[in-house]
């Protein structure tokens, strides 16, 4: 590489990463300045952990990750498997329109649609206050769903069709044929289409903001209420942990996929 | 061979939308038997064999195993296993695993399983490879682990699409008798998917030529080659010149302006039919001693033979000899009896032109598509 480019390269790693360095320096400041390092301590890790508050919204937010994400691969591959038995038609790609257009409406829309829907049929049901957990996890398994599809889709096309029927050749029933032939052929696309879910879910807080009431709170809205006022460094030490957490994944998975792709170039 | 008749398929029919598939067919499978399906591409054998499999129910008519109607059986539940045309190997699993597949579904003891396995590899030549995985395989390999992996059932019948379909012709050669002594040596029924003649005429005991979803022709392949039925069988197998003739009365027919002697009778008087005459079947001789005269229009070195297209009365026939003729010489056909096989008029007839457009150029593009499939 010529030194320009270097340089180049050099300043847009900067851009991207100077405000994510700036607040993990930060979050070891012993003050709460903004403005002066005064020097090292772990002090608003601990202000961080022993904050009932936020343990708890952590808590929710993992838990509702793992449920739509799980929720979400299940429908979302049965769906698949279903579309990929269509015919090659109008009604097929009109199918896939509707199942994309969740991805492309704004998240702010979907949010109040939704939120209007579940109050909606909260009334028709005579109850109030039916926004919760279970409102926030239809919400985030609807829009998990068509990133699974969309993942688990493709492996389904690359399958070799006459797979299920050499599986039921040799005595099994089509559904056991499923299990046993066609769906480890597809599982790279489902956890791909999982950790998509799970990550999304995590992320989210438009529509959740939308979607949950005040007896279930995730993690960005718990931060986002809590900005309201005035941030302190036990965030930057939150989100610094939340930094290194997706570090860690992205790199796990990184490797875990190189493996994997080791191994198929030594048995080829 | 034995009588038993393992599989009998009545008055099948079947469509797709609009377009009828299999039209009446009427089919019976011996015990033991070697039986071949032939026929053009589209002519229906891959769905004749979903319907013995069970992946597809025929619109009317029977499917019968051993004298019980088999109409609305899954596959799961048949005694039939199958070797699909590109194999379907499941790529997850290694060679013993595939193998092992169908047993394991079976819930047989590990210990069987593993003696079984071992057999069947062993019959297909491919001990030392159960950890391999099948993507490793050759494609002659991978065909050798589909055939293990369905015989590791002991299915009654076999069902094989185009299994040699995608290996080059050695390999096509060495598997062709593999199977076949594997068929012998187990006593298994085969029915057996192919649109290559040759392969069928080889391999057989029985052979069924189709075309547009109709049988065409039952027969042993001594029966198919010698006797067609009509000019779509005596065209699809081997080389043949087919001619319009008259029958004049029992044993005499015309054709190419000259009368013939011949073995067949029982046809009205002066009817019109087709006859055919194999190349290898005809002599050449001078000129002046010949029952028909023509102009040699070309001439090709085959290694065994010379192909020689001769011109008489217009029409362009295909003759194999071993003597080398100068092109525009004239020469003499000798046709015995023996050599002349009669069939009645068909919906074929006439369909199936000369030798004209006959040519080696065209011989090599046909050539280099084989290639490029293999
Ligand atoms: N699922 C299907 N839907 C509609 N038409 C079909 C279907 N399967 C087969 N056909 C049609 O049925 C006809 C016979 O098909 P089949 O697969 O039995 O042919 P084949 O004799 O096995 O040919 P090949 O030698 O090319 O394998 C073809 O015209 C094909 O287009
Ligand atoms: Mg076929």
């Amino acid at each position: 590489m010529k030194l320009p480019s270097k340089i180049y390269t050099f300043l847009i790693f900067l851009f991207l990463y100077a405000p994510i360095i700036v607040m993990i320096v930060f979050s070891f400041n012993s003050t709460n300045s903004t403005g002066l390092m005064a020097g090292f301590s772990l002090r608003w890790y601990a202000v961080l952990f022993s904050n009932k508050n936020i343990m708890q919204a952590l808590y929710n937010t993992l838990i509702l990750a793992v449920a739509s994400a799980l929720i979400a691969t299940v429908i979302g591959t049965a769906a698949a498997v279903g579309i990929d038995k269509w015919k090659k038609n109008l009604f097929r790609s009109s199918v896939m329109g509707v199942t994309n257009i969740p991805m492309m409406t704004p998240e702010i829309v979907t949010g109040v649609s939704m939120m209007l829907l579940f109050v909606f049929m909260g009334r028709v049901i005579g109850r109030q206050g039916i926004l919760g957990f279970g409102t926030i996890l239809i919400a985030h398994v609807t829009f998990n769903l068509p990133y699974v599809i969309l993942s688990v889709l493709p492996k389904l096309r690359q399958t070799d069709p006459h797979l299920a029927e050499a599986a039921q050749d040799l005595g099994c029933t089509p559904l056991r044929s499923f299990f046993k032939a066609v769906l480890p052929s597809i599982s790279p696309g489902i956890v791909t289409g999982m950790i998509m879910a799970f990550t999304l879910s995590l992320d989210d807080f438009i529509i959740s903001y939308f979607t949950t009431g005040p007896g279930f709170q995730t993690l960005p809205i718990a931060i986002f209420s809590m900005t309201k006022k005035r941030v302190k460094p036990d965030m930057y030490a939150l989100s610094t942990l939340i930094f290194v957490s997706i570090l860690v994944l992205l790199i796990l998975t990184n490797v875990a996929q190189a493996r994997g792709e080791n191994k198929k170039k030594k048995n080829i | 061979m034995e009588e038993k008749i393992i599989i009998d398929l009545k008055n099948i029919s079947l469509s797709f939308g609009e377009e009828q598939i299999l039209k009446d067919l009427n089919l019976y499978i011996r015990d033991k038997e070697f039986l071949t399906l032939l026929g053009p591409s589209g002519c229906g054998k891959t769905t004749t064999l979903r319907i013995i499999a069970g992946f597809l129910e025929p619109d009317s008519g029977e499917v019968i195993f051993e004298n019980k109607n088999m109409n609305g059986v899954p596959p799961h539940k048949r005694h039939v296993n199958t070797i699909f045309q590109r194999y379907a190997l499941f790529p997850h699993l290694n060679v013993y695993e595939n193998v092992a597949f169908g047993l394991r579904v079976k819930k047989m003891p590990e210990k069987e399983i593993k003696t079984k396995v071992n057999d069947m590899l062993a019959l297909v030549n491919l001990k030392g490879f159960e950890k391999r995985n099948v993507n490793s395989l050759s494609g002659g390999q991978q065909q050798r682990v589909a055939i293990a992996r369905a015989l590791a059932n002991e299915p009654s019948v076999l069902l094989l699409d185009e299994p040699l379909g995608a290996l080059d012709l050695k390999l096509r050669k060495d598997m062709q008798a593999e199977l076949k002594s594997i068929q012998e040596r187990l006593g298994i029924t085969f029915i057996y998917v192919t649109h290559d003649q040759e392969e069928a005429l080889s391999m057989s005991d029985t052979i069924v030529v189709m075309d547009s979803g109709v049988i065409q022709q039952i027969g042993t392949p001594q029966d198919i080659y010698n006797e067609p039925k009509n000019a779509f069988v005596a065209d699809f197998i081997g080389e043949s010149n087919i001619l319009d003739g008259i029958m004049r009365r029992d044993l005499f027919v015309e054709f190419s302006g000259h009368r013939f002697k011949c073995l067949d009778s029982g046809f009205e008087k002066d009817e019109l039919v087709d006859v055919v005459v194999r190349p290898e079947d005809v002599e050449v001789v001078p000129a002046e001693q010949g029952m028909l005269k023509g102009t040699v229009t070309s001439i090709t070195f085959k290694g065994v033979h010379f192909e020689i297209i001769v011109d008489i009365k217009d029409y362009k026939w295909m003759i194999q000899s071993t003597d080398y003729q100068e092109v525009d010489s004239e020469i003499g056909l000798l046709i015995t009896p023996d050599d002349i096989h009669i069939m009645k008029k068909s919906v074929y007839s006439g369909v199936f032109g000369d030798y004209s457009s006959f040519s080696e150029e065209f011989d090599e593009l046909s050539d280099v598509n084989e290639e490029v499939e293999d």
